[in-house]
């Protein structure tokens, strides 16, 4: 039995925002099935009473003082962006 | 013979008595560069007139007071997820192609103090994502070695350009093997520090529970420098750890006696070569004769490494990847009409398959209904890895097994089969599950290729890690042996 279907992964690279093509749908639907297949051995390993680690040292909550900094210019905010008008940055349409 | 066929201690030497200049030394790069880069592509932007004024600056400074340190003038590379403020940072993505950094990485501030001078950006596969160097969004980076190789990777370009003599030396980053397993394929000294022993701010971040930056040398001395000066705490990488850097240097004495080693069966069994498998039992021969012991034990967990890796790394790639949206920096795709379709349209068109694919398989593993039985099953298993490693430095200094299953592999040899690209990093990928520093010297050939010994300690102790790798180094001379370009 396939693990994840063609209509899965479109779902998927919807909320990856990836405008996959059919053709990349069902290479993907086939690749991600034999990984994920794969990654199904994890399911031998007894884990009940593990607990999950996320960072390999114990390091939590890391604070610094609240204290206020001059935020970028505007230009270099700016030098990268594809497209500016007005110092802001330029989309297209949000709400049509 | 080149300079760079020196140690960073003798260069510097050779700068104070006047013998040489800081220019020599970039010159040495640049043209060396010339003569090899058509062959190696190693490089995606290089720095030269940067580079030359900034020698040429240095050189008037050479023996004044404020003149300081071992580094001083030394020609580096930097890989191309390492952000340099004014010069083109890439990842190898086509999302990147024209990104212009506004600050510099931590390591670049650091080295700036140091006084090396960068030579250019170094190859890579796109966003770190690869085994090769062949995922890079522009160029093939070739084995010095054999041409029809390829260099590993995903630090490709950072090992290549060392061995092939175009830098001194080069930081690379390592995820799952990363900087190790070039290392190895290319015959040279790569370091994966322990986490958070230096800062990730300004690397651009692939899978950030497990990215560290390293460097790659030629000798295990040259490493220990520039380790020591990248390294450190930073306040703007809340995981960058807060300890004392120690000299590692110092801990260079050859003196390995009483040394307990371990040798995990799994590093040894099915599927890695037997020349590989020879060249380890070979390395601890050596070591042996130096006063150290080893026995054989177990990683019980080895085998779930991969599978974790992936899910992890992918789950958190798919998370850190999300920044590249079109909006604020890089690539946009001039074909939408509305802003949904700009983000996908751009992503799509930017990003290379094996990204994609990652991206896909981690927003799969973080999705609704699937995160308990894919990336919190992952993140369990994890901590049975870390907690093997524990175990074994209970009783043990170091593990010691190889780098790399293989030697270098064809290009295109391990195209078709993402799974068995996945597999080159079977040996390097639980050091970094783990958390804890690891090393690949040279300790070998096998057809022409070179060989790594990858050399795991505990948590923080470098010092140790590079001790062993240095005597192991002086005892033999696979380090001295040269690619023919």
């Amino acid at each position: 039995m396939s693990r994840i279907s063609t209509d899965q992964v479109k779902h998927v690279a919807n909320l990856a925002r990836l405008a996959i093509t059919e053709e990349e749908a069902n290479t993907l639907t086939q690749q991600l099935d034999k990984i994920i297949t794969f990654a199904e051995q994890l399911n031998e390993v007894d884990t009940d009473h593990v607990e999950p680690t996320s960072h390999v040292l114990e390091i939590k909550n890391v604070m610094r003082e609240d204290v206020a900094k001059p935020g970028l210019p505007n230009e270099e905010v700016l030098k990268n962006a594809p497209e500016h008008q007005d110092g802001q940055i330029k989309v297209p349409p949000i709400i049509e | 013979m080149s300079l760079f066929d020196q140690k960073v201690s003798d260069l510097h030497e050779l700068l104070h008595k006047k013998e040489i200049t800081v220019s020599d030394l970039v010159e040495t790069s640049y043209k060396r560069i010339s003569e090899v880069e058509g062959k190696v592509q190693a490089f995606l932007t290089l720095d030269e007139e940067n580079a030359r004024n900034k020698a040429k600056a240095l050189d008037e400074r050479i023996g004044q007071a404020d003149e300081k340190g071992l580094l001083f003038g030394m020609p580096i590379g930097i890989k191309d997820n390492i952000v340099t403020k004014n010069l083109r940072t890439t990842c190898a993505s086509k999302i990147l192609e024209n990104f212009d950094p506004i600050y510099d990485a931590t390591v670049m501030g650091k080295l700036h103090q140091a006084e090396t001078v960068t030579i250019g950006k170094l190859n890579m596969d796109e966003f770190a994502m690869g085994s090769s160097t062949e995922n890079s969004g522009f160029k093939d980076t070739r084995n010095p070695w054999n041409l029809d190789r390829v260099p590993g990777g995903s630090s490709g370009g950072s090992a290549a350009a060392v061995a092939a003599g175009e830098v001194l030396f080069s930081l690379g980053s390592d995820t799952g093997g990363s900087i190790r397993q070039p290392a190895s394929f290319c015959g040279v000294v790569g370091m994966k520090p322990t986490y958070g022993l230096v800062s990730r701010f300004g690397l651009v971040a692939f899978a950030s529970s497990l990215d560290q930056i390293g460097p790659v040398t030629r000798t295990v001395e040259d490493n220990a420098y520039l380790l020591k000066a990248i390294a450190g705490h930073d306040e703007m990488d809340s995981t960058s750890a807060n300890v004392a850097v120690p000299d590692y240097v110092s801990a260079l004495s050859g003196d390995i006696k009483g040394l307990k080693i371990a040798v995990p069966k799994e590093y040894l069994g099915e599927g890695v070569k037997e020349e590989v498998k020879q060249s380890v039992l070979d390395a601890l021969k050596v070591l042996e004769k130096l006063g150290a012991s080893w026995e054989e034990v177990s990683l019980p967990h080895s085998k779930y490494a991969l599978s974790t890796y992936y899910l992890l790394s992918s789950s958190e790639a798919s998370a850190n990847l999300s920044r590249f949206d079109g909006v604020r920096y890089g690539y946009r795709s001039p074909d939408a009409q509305n802003l949904l379709d700009m983000y996908k349209m751009t992503r799509e068109q930017g990003f290379g398959d094996e990204v994609k694919r990652r991206i896909m398989l981690g927003t799969f593993a973080l999705s609704s209904g699937y995160y308990d039985a894919y990336y919190k099953k992952a993140q369990k298993v994890r901590t049975l890895i870390k907690k093997d490693f524990e175990d074994i430095f209970q009783k043990y200094d170091v593990i010691i097994g190889p780098t790399t299953p293989t030697p270098a592999f064809k290009i295109g040899e391990n195209l078709a089969d993402p799974m068995t690209m996945y597999v080159n990093d079977i040996l390097t990928i639980p050091v970094n599950l783990a958390g804890v520093p690891g090393i690949s010297v040279p300790c070998g050939f096998s057809e022409g290729l070179p060989l790594g010994l990858q050399i795991i300690g505990k948590h923080f102790d470098e010092s140790l890690v590079y001790k062993v790798a240095h005597a192991f180094e002086q005892a033999t001379d696979y380090h001295k042996q040269k690619p023919q370009l």
